[in-house]
């Protein structure tokens, strides 16, 4: 699945199923894949000047979720590890956004790099333990860890405590505020590029192949000589980032956060999403980020029975196509 | 008060507490034991379990009225219709699973708990409920420490609903049956165990179980909504690993452990009420990380 | 010196005694059989070798150095490779990713250099797949079935992959756990040539468990034999055959048909 020029040709590229699935009948050369993709990128493009402030906020939401859900998938769709506190990540961005800006007055920018390194030390801290634990354990204790954060910044005073923190300032960029609906859509946009890139290059990479080999035997991975330890705790360092860094600017653009945004609900939505379109599959993880976004949308009227029919999907799901809405194609 | 006086009334808050916290542990680790499978929809059983139970009262309380028995016709009758619902979950959603990679079981597990949660949120939208039974406020006093009839109640029945288990597992054929699934399933297979059979029993009890806890705590507490079953399912998790996820005794045992502890925690300095949960989790992150197999449970050696 | 050396080792799970004290070695470049009864504790040891088993007594030292300490992984860096009684492939992934995975250990580049695309990572990346194309034809598996998922394979074709696997991680020392199991006569043959090439042309020990004692004395320089997790007889395969402790091991366990092989 080649996506950018200089790429390895179709022999010597790895053979897993094709993440297009069964869109490689249509799209059945890398051309064809790379017109397909630029179209898109058009029309997302344009999306803010068609569709008016209503829709540009619901397309920023599903691009945030896009971008998480790419940071989840890493951890569950590649490393296999079910993570159910994947919101404690996005808060620790958040939160280090929102606490250095309007406490100490630092420009945003600047908090990033803070806020990654926070994710990066929160996913160690969450990680390290959970890791040899069997699969059940390890879920319910990463949903321990997404209550614990969200319990403390409930309680805490420098997070604000249950009304959190409000009145965080957007940023500029070069002379350019990024504080209206659209800025904020075309941010959400170059950063949801950015995370797709790097979760391509991530999954044909030497790390990308050991989170694979770990997921689907991890004692022929060990005897192999991959530490899986290691590698397991990368994933969660990276998604963690992920996950900060669609929180650090979740802040900026909604300028208040609550501890609310951080609950269990939270992380199952992300969840939701990464195993309604497919787990592991890029394209489809974005088509699922997209439909936990949209779909309640679309739902509206159905009022509080949108999420019913949520969970009721997600278990048909798991029941009959537990490879994810995405059409499921053969191998290539 | 005194000290004395605190800590005894601690002590009895605490095996209150530790009794709901048993009661559904009991569930998960029935469950597990026979199909190695934590049932992530657990806790919220016994959410439904309290709604049912209210429905129940709501309907024969013209009849029995609302005192002490229309809330154990309520129980019982709770106890009999979830536990059919625990069946049902099992036969829709975790059968099919069984040969499925781990990870789709869980996930279908958690999804199971979503459907409930938000079944219940639908027909509720998200309305707290009160469940007022009149049940009074008087009690016996031990000391100067007060424990009122609803807290003996309480106790009682749960004690008797383990005992029953205890005795049903360790003397009935389903029982054995049950302890023999959980050591070797395909060995019981091949002895002639119906496993379909005491797979469905398994959960008929452990959601009976759950059940009653729901009624009793929505009778004690006085309230019952949607999102109930999300804390108490983590308790009771950490109460049936504290004891050793397997053992029935140790669920028995990891529930009033916790009860106590969560009880005894907040009395310590500094852990208020809106920390009490931070240390629950505390606990079994702890637990799980440096003595997993828990109190009563017994090692694994992983064979290659 | 000898390459591999263990001594003493006593491995017991549960009141269970797995290994009694077992002493055994394999000099470098050699081919070595491990062969004895089911339930003998071939695989225990291996087990214990890779370290995926904790033996309560004794020492496992390898070109020089103690391995029980390590994890399996680590023994695996420092090169001893092995293959699974039941074929573990991974599945859903290709055969040329399969193989690729035994450079894991041999490479280092990471997260940060993949996602920048260095031009290191891609000379890396390029040399993973040049090494594991290498062993896939040195085990003799035609290029047409590198793309294919590992488990859709012909048995044998799967067996030898595991092999490749195990070689693409520059071992010095090659685990085989009963390769030949399910292998037709004609694939048993070329199996044989197979070890020997691997012993010849790359230097690397081969210790194997087997139970065609037919492969066994036709393959091996030395035979150890276990029975019961106690080593009872040591030499080459014309010393083993004609040892009676030997023959009355096999004849007092269902192995009838390995002792008249004898």
């Amino acid at each position: 699945m080649a996506l950018e020029p200089g790429s390895p040709g179709p022999q010597a590229v790895e053979a897993r199923p094709s993440a297009w699935g069964g869109l490689t009948v249509l799209l059945d050369t890398p051309a064809k894949r790379v017109v397909a993709i630029v179209a898109i990128l058009l029309v997302m493009a344009v999306a803010p000047q068609i569709f008016g402030a209503y829709i540009t906020v619901i397309l920023t939401n599903a691009l945030l979720y896009a971008i998480l859900a790419l940071g989840l998938n890493i951890v569950v769709g590649y490393a296999g590890l079910l993570d159910l506190g994947y919101a404690a990540f996005f808060a620790v961005g958040a939160y280090s956004v929102g606490i250095l800006t309007t406490e100490f007055g630092w420009n945003f920018w600047a908090t990033l790099p803070v806020a990654v390194v926070a994710a990066a030390v929160a996913g160690v801290v969450i990680g390290g333990p959970t890791l040899r634990l069997r699969s059940d354990y390890l879920a319910i204790v990463t949903l321990g860890f997404g209550e614990i954060v969200r319990i403390t910044a409930r309680n805490l005073q420098i997070t604000g405590a249950a009304s959190g923190i409000s009145g965080i300032d957007q940023p500029w960029l070069y002379g350019w505020h990024i504080v209206s609906q659209s800025d904020f859509y075309y941010v959400f946009l170059a950063l949801a590029v950015v995370a797709v890139l790097v979760s391509v290059r991530l999954a044909n990479s030497r790390l990308g192949r050991a989170w694979l080999y770990v997921r689907h035997d991890e004692d022929a991975a060990e005897a192999m000589g991959i530490d899986r330890v290691r590698v397991k705790l990368a994933a969660y360092v990276i998604g963690a980032i992920y996950g900060s860094i669609g929180g650090a600017f979740f802040a900026v653009n909604l300028t208040a956060i609550s501890p609310q945004s951080f609950s269990f609900q939270q992380s199952t939505l992300f969840l939701m999403a990464v195993i309604l379109g497919g787990m592991g599959k890029i394209p489809g993880v974005i088509l699922g980020a997209f439909v936990v976004v949209l779909g309640p949308e679309f739902l509206r009227d159905l009022g509080s029975f949108r999420y019913l029919v949520f969970a009721v999907g997600l278990l048909l799901i798991m029941l009959f196509r537990p490879g994810g809405i995405w059409p499921a194609g053969g191998r290539r | 008060m005194t000290l004395v006086t605190l800590l005894a009334q601690q002590l009895v808050n605490g095996l209150v507490l530790g009794s709901f916290y048993a009661l559904v542990a009991l569930g998960y680790t029935m469950v597990f034991g026979v199909v190695k499978l934590l049932n992530f929809a657990h806790g919220d059983v016994y959410m439904v379990g309290a709604f049912a139970g209210f429905v129940v009262l709501s309907l024969i309380g013209g009849m029995v009225g609302t005192s002490w028995l229309g809330v154990g016709l309520s129980i019982l009758l709770s106890m009999i219709a979830v536990g059919f619902l625990g069946v049902v979950i099992e036969r829709i959603a975790y059968a099919p699973m069984l040969r499925a990679p781990r990870l789709s079981i869980l996930i279908t597990a958690l999804a199971v708990s979503l459907v409930l949660q938000n079944s219940v949120l639908s027909l509720t939208q998200g309305q707290v409920f009160a469940f007022s039974p009149k049940l009074g406020f008087a009690g016996i006093n031990i000391g100067a420490v007060f424990i009122n009839y609803k807290q003996v109640a309480l106790a009682v029945v749960a004690a008797l609903l383990m005992i029953g288990l205890e005795l049903f597992v360790s003397r009935t054929q389903y029982g054995r049956a049950m302890r023999a699934v959980s050591v070797d399933r395909d060995m019981s297979e091949l002895m002639g165990i119906d496993v379909n059979r005491v797979i469905a029993v398994t959960f008929f009890a452990g959601s009976a179980l759950a059940a009653a806890a729901g009624t009793m705590a929505g009778a004690y507490y006085g309230s019952i909504w949607y999102f109930m079953g999300f804390l108490i399912g983590l308790k009771a998790f950490t109460a049936a690993v504290i004891g050793g996820i397997g053992s029935i005794p140790g669920a028995m045992l990891g529930g009033l452990v916790l009860g106590l502890l969560e009880s005894f925690g907040t009395t310590l300095p500094g852990i208020g009420s809106e920390w009490k949960d931070v240390f629950s989790f505390t606990v079994l992150i702890l637990v799980l990380v440096f003595k997993p197999t828990g109190l009563l449970g017994k090692s694994e050696q992983e064979r290659m | 010196m000898a390459l591999l050396e263990l001594n003493a080792l006593s491995l017991g799970f549960a009141g269970n005694r797995v290994l009694n004290d077992v002493t055994f070695a394999v000099a470098p470049g050699s081919v070595v059989s491990l062969i004895g009864p089911n339930g003998a504790g071939k695989t225990s040891l291996f087990n214990c070798i890779t370290g995926f088993y904790k033996p309560q007594r004794g020492s496992v030292v390898f070109d020089g150095s103690e391995m029980l300490r390590l994890k399996p992984w680590q023994v695996t860096r420092a090169g001893i490779a092995r293959t699974f009684q039941n074929v573990r492939l991974f599945r859903q992934m290709s055969v040329l990713e399969n193989v690729m995975s035994g450079q894991h250990c041999r490479t280092s580049m990471g997260a940060i250099s993949a996602v920048l695309r260095l031009p290191a990572q891609r000379r890396e990346e390029a040399k993973i797949r040049e090494v594991a194309a290498e062993c896939l034809r040195f085990v003799g598996i035609a290029n047409d079935e590198w793309h294919r998922d590992a488990s859709t394979l012909a048995y044998g074709h799967q067996r030898r992959v595991e092999i490749a696997r195990a070689l693409a991680t520059n071992p010095k020392l090659l685990l085989l756990d009963e390769p030949a199991a399910g292998l037709t006569k004609g694939e048993k043959d070329e199996l044989v040539t197979l070890i020997r090439r691997i012993r010849d042309e790359r230097q690397v020990a081969v210790l194997l468990i087997e139970h065609d004692t037919g492969l066994v004395m036709t393959i091996s320089e030395r035979v150890s034999v276990l029975d019961h997790g106690v080593m009872i007889a040591e030499g080459t395969p014309r010393e083993i055959q004609s040892n009676p402790r030997v023959i009355e091991a096999y004849l007092g366990s269902e192995d009838a048909e390995a002792a008249l092989a004898l």
